[in-house]
């Protein structure tokens, strides 16, 4: 054949495969969205979840999602700023560095379930903490961290190495450099870095399954007590996740309506994950206009 | 070998003081030596030019004179840097205090993404000092030292990324005079500027001289021969002819120098 | 003496400020590296527990199909035959990195090769989103549109691999996707211009070109896929059906090592052989994961010294 016409041939097929890409993810969004909008009310994103009959609603779920996530960045965040500032500020023999990323790589593509098993064995039933919102945060950690680290080291390389020298020569430690001078500079960055993360630990449901626990004890919001078991800020309370919920009354089957749970359950989950996307395209492109003095 | 060559170096004058001297300065970056054997006398509130051509050394050997290269991990830096009678390249001395009294201009202006104000009291404050009409004196002063005041006393709470080139040098400048250093070190501080602002902080230069010993690296000889008294000659790693500059301009002692300040070469 | 020789000679503020900061940071660091090598000290301690204590045998673990680890065999030994997790593993990951790579591979000539400017319009956004997408969200699809439709093509329940692969497809689409964008960027620029001054068309470019020199890139995106396919727990849970069988066709119900791990952990009592089997399920998981890192770094090397 000749070589033109396998070019026309070959191109018009790449065309074709890229747009049923396209078609693909647009499909996928109006699906979500127009079998999850019929569910979507006051009531189901704020009701209670019910066990065995229909009309229940996610607003535990919702919550705990949320509660969940900050209790997890509150842990890994101090840490991942630790490491990323060590990895990319002090960490001057180039093997340890290189041995550091490495078991950070290996911990961001370890199975999200096997993360899960480790939470379990070792905070649910060794640390005694059984299933908790805890158990969950200190699991979504380990999750967590890689990605954090990996965003912070990025955002921290961004800043020009000259503004190292200038704190330095001024007799300022790096130390003070970097926390007054350099994490100001690329906070949009790590911000972004941070609402990214943010959205994976949304949607995570199978390190939680064992960790956080598959029951949502009813809340009750005018509880602080944070003891009690009803009260929403308890972190020894098991919490069902969103994303967990979807799961299990799937796997479960045991309400009526758990393809409209799931819909409504699934329309929210995305939306809210959209949201952080948005939200993290917009600090980065903040960042970049402030970097390149605009 | 480079170790071969002529060299010559005029002592200081018997009455003349020294801020700061170096002997047999050597930095190895891993296995290779990129510095052989320095020795030079810097004499107080004078300025002294570091010439020679690209990756002859001399930045090298300036960035030594206040640690700065203690941040290249592959960096060894060797023999002797006294200051004030201590050998400050030794590792139990406080780097940092060595960088308070040795102060630093870059090649690029590079100032923080602060106000004009907090880019000269920032590390004032994180030392400590608080009272803030301490600090408005200080900002004044210095800004006035560095010929800025003028220009943005109105604009203190401004970025200084917003300031020209010229003017963020101008303000880099102020805010090493902020900390009161005894010598200042400046990196080719012109090379980034247009012909005008390299003017203005030439002048600034013969300002500052009478507070403080100024030791300039520097690739254009004209501004070498217009500001400075003393002048070093660099070559491939080597010091080859410290002189007063009008005898290093006008009858250099050994034929590298001569060939270079000729522009027979670099 | 001199205050300030002085003062050059004593320990400044910034330097305790500076020591104490490089600690903390150190801390961070080592708590990471302590977990790293916590998480394989548990898991591996856990997971080979059914070969000594129960007296499980290594050879039947990988070759058997039976699984049934509370029963034991006329040797005594558990009825442990993961066989079938593992070959069910295994199918749904090849298939889905067979379906998903020419996908992927066409979206990124696509992007770098043919339209960069639309490309990064569209398709750009288009991967970040998929890949933005809660796994669960991408299961429970998988349940109400793809397993029905499995149903009425190929019979039976629509459970199974072919399901199983479908799901998984789309959600390594965007990894593979875009790490062979990178891989085709780090084409130097010259080599399709020493290609197309030659006459050779744009196709003939980045076939024979573009996509040579960017193969070691490419492979590592491959390898990431399956590494994310192999790995995904509920999303396939969801729709394989979840019998410990050894699968019979694309369509028949079948299960992997994440399904059944997420199905039984709860079911089954710490220490018991049932479930230290289960361990030794998450510490091939683990070791898979570990594998494909390895392969990852030994392309990376090899991209390097080209």
């Amino acid at each position: 054949m000749n070589p033109k016409r396998t070019d026309k041939i070959a191109t018009t097929i790449i065309y074709v495969m890229a747009t049923t890409i396209v078609v693909i993810l647009i499909a996928l969004l109006l699906y979500i969205f127009f079998a999850g909008i019929k569910t979507i009310n006051w009531h189901f994103l704020t009701g209670a979840a019910k066990s065995f009959q229909a009309g229940g609603g996610i607003g535990a779920q919702l919550f705990n999602s949320l509660y969940l996530l900050v209790l997890s960045m509150l842990i890994s965040l101090p840490l991942a700023l630790g490491i990323a500032i060590y990895l990319s500020e002090y960490a001057s023999a180039q093997k340890v560095a290189a041995l550091i990323r490495s078991m950070i790589e290996v911990l961001s593509s370890l199975p999200s379930i096997v993360v899960g098993l480790f939470g379990f064995l070792v905070f649910v039933i060794n640390f005694h903490l059984q299933f908790s919102i805890l158990s969950g945060a200190l699991t979504l950690t380990i999750f967590n961290l890689p990605l954090l680290v990996r965003g912070i080291e990025d955002a921290l390389q961004t800043v020009s190495n000259s503004q190292r020298e200038a704190g330095l020569a001024l007799g300022l430690s790096k130390w003070e450099t970097v926390t007054h001078v350099i994490i100001p500079e690329c906070l949009p960055g790590i911000i972004t870095g941070v609402i990214l993360a943010a959205g994976r630990v949304f949607g995570e449901a199978a390190a939680l399954i064992y960790t956080a626990g598959q029951s949502a004890p009813p809340l009750n919001f005018s509880n602080w007590n944070i003891l009690s078991l009803t009260s929403p800020l308890n972190p020894f309370r098991p919490a069902e996740t969103l994303a967990v919920h979807i799961w299990k009354v799937n796997s479960e089957g045991l309400i009526p309506d758990a393809t409209a749970v799931s819909a409504g359950s699934s329309l929210v989950l995305v939306v809210v994950v959209l949201i952080f996307n948005i939200l993290a395209r917009y600090l980065g492109n903040k960042l970049y206009k402030r970097l390149t003095g605009e | 070998m480079a170790q071969e060559l002529a060299t010559f170096t005029r002592p200081l004058a018997k009455d003349a003081s020294s801020a700061l001297s170096t002997e047999d300065l050597r930095v190895h970056y891993g296995a290779k030596e990129a510095l052989h054997g320095v020795s030079l006398n810097f004499e107080r509130h004078k300025i002294t030019s570091l010439i020679g051509a690209s990756g002859s050394g001399k930045s090298t050997y300036l960035r030594s004179l206040n640690r700065m290269n203690d941040t290249i991990a592959t960096a060894q830096i060797t023999g002797k840097i006294m200051y004030r009678n201590v050998n400050i390249n030794l590792p139990q001395v406080d780097v940092y205090e060595v960088r308070k009294h040795i102060g630093m201009v870059f090649q690029r202006p590079n100032p923080f993404s602060k106000s004009i104000r907090d880019n000269i009291t920032f590390a004032l404050e994180r030392r400590g000092l608080k009272d803030r009409q301490k600090l408005a004196e200080i900002v004044e002063q210095t800004l006035k030292q560095a010929s800025l005041w003028e220009q943005v006393k109105d604009d203190l709470d401004k970025s200084a990324l917003a300031l020209s080139g010229g003017q963020q040098q101008r303000l880099c400048i102020a805010r090493a005079l902020a900390m009161k250093p005894d010598i200042l070190l400046m990196d080719e501080p012109a090379s980034a500027l247009d012909p005008i602002s390299t003017a203005n902080i030439e002048t600034t230069m013969q300002e500052l001289k009478k507070d403080y010993t100024i030791i300039i690296v520097t690739h254009n000889m004209q501004q070498a021969s217009r500001i400075s008294d003393y002048t070093a000659f660099f070559h491939m790693g080597q010091m080859i002819e410290f002189d007063q500059t009008r005898r290093i301009f006008t009858r250099p002692q050994v034929q590298l120098t001569e060939n270079y300040v000729s522009g027979h070469f670099g | 003496m001199d205050p300030i020789a002085k003062s050059l000679k004593s320990t400044s503020v910034s330097a305790k400020i500076e020591r104490r900061g490089k600690l903390i940071t150190q801390l961070c660091t080592m708590v990471i590296v302590l977990l790293v090598i916590a998480i394989f000290a548990f898991i591996a301690s856990k997971g080979v527990a059914i070969f000594g204590q129960d007296h499980g045998s290594v050879l039947d673990f990988f070759t058997k199909t039976t699984w049934n680890p509370d029963k034991q065999d006329a040797y005594h030994r558990p009825l442990i035959g993961a066989l079938p997790m593992i070959v069910g593993s295994f199918a749904v990951t090849l298939l889905s990195v067979i379906v998903a790579t020419p996908f992927a591979l066409a979206a990124a000539i696509f992007m770098v090769e043919i339209s960069p400017k639309s490309g990064k319009k569209f398709l750009q956004p288009v991967i970040e989103l998929l890949v933005g997408i809660p796994s669960v969200v991408y299961g429970f699809i998988g349940l109400v549109v793809i397993v029905p439709s499995v149903q009425k093509i190929a019979g039976g329940s629509g459970f199974g691999i072919l399901a199983g692969s479908l799901v998984l497809f789309v959600m390594i689409l965007p990894t593979i996707t875009s790490m062979s964008v990178d891989a085709l960027k780090a084409v130097p620029r010259y080599y399709r211009e020493a290609s197309l001054a030659l006459g050779a068309t744009r196709w003939q470019t980045t076939y024979k070109v573009v996509l040579r020199a960017g193969a070691p890139g490419i492979m590592t995106a491959v390898i990431f896929g399956m590494s994310r396919a192999f790995g995904e727990a509920l999303a396939v849970q969801m729709v394989i059906g979840n019998a410990i069988l050894m699968p019979t066709n694309l369509a028949s119900p079948a299960t992997t090592l994440t399904s059944i791990l997420t199905m039984n952990v709860g079911n089954t009592i710490m220490g018991t052989t049932a479930n230290n089997a289960l361990w030794t399920l998450a510490l091939l998981l683990l070791l898979m994961s570990l594998i494909f890192n390895i392969i990852i770094k030994y392309l990376a090397k090899r991209g390097e010294l080209k």
